[in-house]
């Protein structure tokens, strides 16, 4: 406990120095400016904003991309809110009510109840993430490479089968993901495998050209085949921004509730905001006074799911820092970022740079602060830029998305990659095929791989080692479990539908 | 590019589903033939070539489940989509590669992105945006390439700066 303490208090000190406020101050904004931007989810803002960190430390860059992720996420709700176009489908319960209360000309307090709300949670999923991570670090130092193996194991199959619509769709997109892992050269043996003699191919698929094909290119792409069927429709801020009294008294409990949802499930490796948003939203539909306003634009339907989906965020941090494990295609990011270090989370890392980490977990509270101090007041700015026309816009977004690749792989292989990338976006939106299990799929494959050639290296070839091991084998189990029972209750589903 | 009916009644059979399912078998037998060249060089465990063939495997399997999914027509609704502007952004994306290959440089390269683009948005105004997307790039190559010392490729108007 104690310990926890120092470590925090010593990241203080690395966070607060005049050059990382800076950086964080620089995220934050940077983060908020494209996060606001229609159709930008918080993955593609870090994805996108990625090579500005590039000539940076890793210690200021890191403080950088906490503030992005979190002015990111905090864009992200503003879109929902004043256009009802939800960047990512965890803002699918803001944009519901937050619309409505746009709409009825109350989108200054639906917008502080956000800001607010996704302040109270970050900070408290903040704290949790201090305390829960030295205490997780200490299981993982544990892990050998067969319970490593197990636990991406879980990860592929809760994210891309559990909690999707659809276990078919979401597994092929993870072997895409998967198959894009394999590309290079084999890091044990020298041999080049999927590259067809092609010399860019042999350092792999670079995961900062996959996300943003799929992401940014891809989404273009959507948007514009899909142009004749919407018409977006910006709603301006009327009124006070401030919140009453009575909307302060019907804000907090969802926020504290919304917490409660968000942090747990975000740090099981499970990932998805999704599915606490949804239940937040769900238990404040349920407890709410006013259940006459719900689908009209009740405050509480803004509150709770904001927090909820912010302290998720907070929590997949877990994971991420304390095993190496992404479990949403922000964490996914967050990863690649580290790894354009050479960095690689995990137990090993809060040992041997715990400056690194502990700088990063206290940035994400002064990260929380500038949000909430920098986005009230300017709050017109960022309604001015969901403004811009839509053709300056995804004309803008693909100038952008391109101008990283260029940057880091100035290639007609990697430019073309880039571009392949967003067609199979496009593709998979169009045929709803989820995206984030194929950035996941990329980057834990190989992980994963190395980590069953390891322990098969160690036990002599036996693969009884991967069930001799208890952690390995329960976590194998958990993941068995959690691929098949979304078919065992599609099957229930379709008896009880013949049974009516 | 197969573009959905929206008038389909459910329960067909999905054609685009079916060029799933074909495509992932395909993908699955390129890597089984991929790893039929490389060599096992591992004394005890599992060598590079055993990975290609579990996700192969688990390709294939998911294209018979796609397989089945497209032949109950099960699969989610899709609205109707408009192909033109699709190409326009492709032709966007395939001349700014182009006139990166060719040396033409970064400025260019982007504005005939961003004119393509905007175009395929609804703009058709192409003489303003084209002056806008010159004005953009280059302060973006000024601002990443000067201040931030990214290393944008530089073409014939870069090296007039």
């Amino acid at each position: 406990m104690m310990d926890t303490f120092a470590a925090l208090a010593h990241g203080m000190a690395v966070a607060i120095q005049p050059m990382n406020l800076l950086y964080a101050l620089i995220g934050v904004f940077l983060g908020t400016a494209v996060g606001v931007l229609p159709g930008i989810g918080p993955a593609l803002t870090v994805a996108l904003l990625l090579p500005v960190t590039y000539k940076l430390d890793p210690g200021g860059s890191l403080i950088m991309f906490a503030g992005i992720y979190y002015g990111g996420m905090y864009g992200g709700s503003t879109t929902a809110i004043l256009i009802n176009t939800p960047g990512e489908s965890a803002s699918m319960a803001t944009a519901l009510e937050g619309n409505k209360m746009a709409k009825a000309g109350r989108g200054g307090p639906a917008l502080a109840t956000s800001a607010i709300g996704s302040f109270v949670a970050g900070t408290l999923a903040t704290i949790g993430l201090a305390f829960l991570a030295p205490w997780l670090v200490d299981f993982a130092v544990r892990f050998g490479p067969e319970d490593y193996f197990a636990l991406m194991c879980v990860a592929f199959v809760t994210v891309s089968a559990t909690f999707g619509d659809s276990p078919v769709r979401g597994l092929t997109s993870l072997f895409i993901g998967l198959t894009l892992g394999l590309v290079g050269i084999d890091k044990l043996t020298g041999q080049a495998r999927l590259a067809f003699g092609v010399p860019e191919l042999l350092d792999g698929v670079e995961v900062t050209t996959l996300a943003v094909g799929l992401f940014a290119v891809g989404e273009a792409l959507y948007v514009a085949s899909r142009r004749h069927h919407t018409e977006e429709k910006l709603e301006p801020v009327r009124g006070s921004l401030w919140m009453t009294k009575e909307d302060w008294k019907r804000s907090w409990k969802p926020w504290l509730r919304g917490t409660m949802f968000g942090f747990p499930i975000g740090a099981l490796p499970a990932g998805g905001a999704e599915i606490p948003t949804f239940l937040s939203y769900s238990t404040e539909k349920r407890l709410t006074k006013h259940p006459e306003e719900f689908g009209k634009g009740a405050i509480e339907g803004v509150a709770g799911p904001e927090a909820a989906n912010n302290a998720s965020a907070a929590g997949t941090l877990v994971p991420l820092l304390t095993l190496g494990l992404p479990t949403s295609a922000t964490a996914a990011m967050m990863l690649a970022g580290f790894q354009q270090y050479g960095l690689n989370p995990g137990p090993l890392l809060f040992a041997e740079r715990p400056d690194l980490v502990w700088g990063l977990i206290a940035s994400l509270f002064i990260a929380n602060c500038m949000l909430l101090v920098l986005n009230l007041p300017l709050v017109g700015l960022w309604v001015r830029l969901l403004a811009i026309p839509q053709p300056w816009l995804y004309a803008g977004i693909l100038v952008f998305a391109t101008m990283g690749t260029i940057a880091a792989k100035p290639s007609v292989v990697e430019l073309s990659m880039l571009a392949g990338f967003g067609v199979l976006g496009f593709l998979m939106r169009r045929f709803d095929f989820p995206i984030a299990p194929v950035v996941v799929g990329l980057i834990l494959g190989p992980i994963a791989e190395s980590q069953l050639r390891r322990a098969l290296a160690i036990s002599l070839g036996d693969p009884m080692t991967l069930v001799q091991s208890p952690i390995s084998a329960t976590l194998l189990a958990v993941a068995l479990i959690a691929l098949l029972a979304p078919f065992v209750l599609k099957g229930l589903g379709r008896f009880k539908a013949n049974e009516d | 590019m197969t573009l959905g009916d929206p008038a389909q009644p459910p329960r067909r059979v999905d054609r685009a589903g079916l060029v799933v399912a074909a495509l992932l078998a395909g993908l699955a037998a390129v890597l089984v033939w991929d790893a039929r060249g490389l060599q096992s060089a591992a004394m005890y465990g599992m060598g590079p070539e055993a990975m290609p063939v579990v996700v192969a495997s688990g390709l294939a399997l998911l294209a018979i489940g796609n397989f089945i999914d497209a032949l109950r027509g099960n699969l989610p609704a899709r609205e109707s989509a408009d192909p033109l502007p699709v190409v326009l952004i492709l032709i966007g994306l395939a001349l700014l590669i182009a006139i990166i290959g060719f040396g033409g440089g970064f400025i260019l390269a982007t504005s005939a992105l961003f004119v393509t683009t905007s175009a395929a948005f609804g703009r058709r105004a192409i003489l303003v945006d084209s002056v806008i997307a010159l004005v953009m790039s280059t302060l973006i190559y000024l601002a990443f390439d000067r201040l931030l010392t990214l290393s944008l490729p530089a073409g014939p108007l870069e090296r007039l700066l």
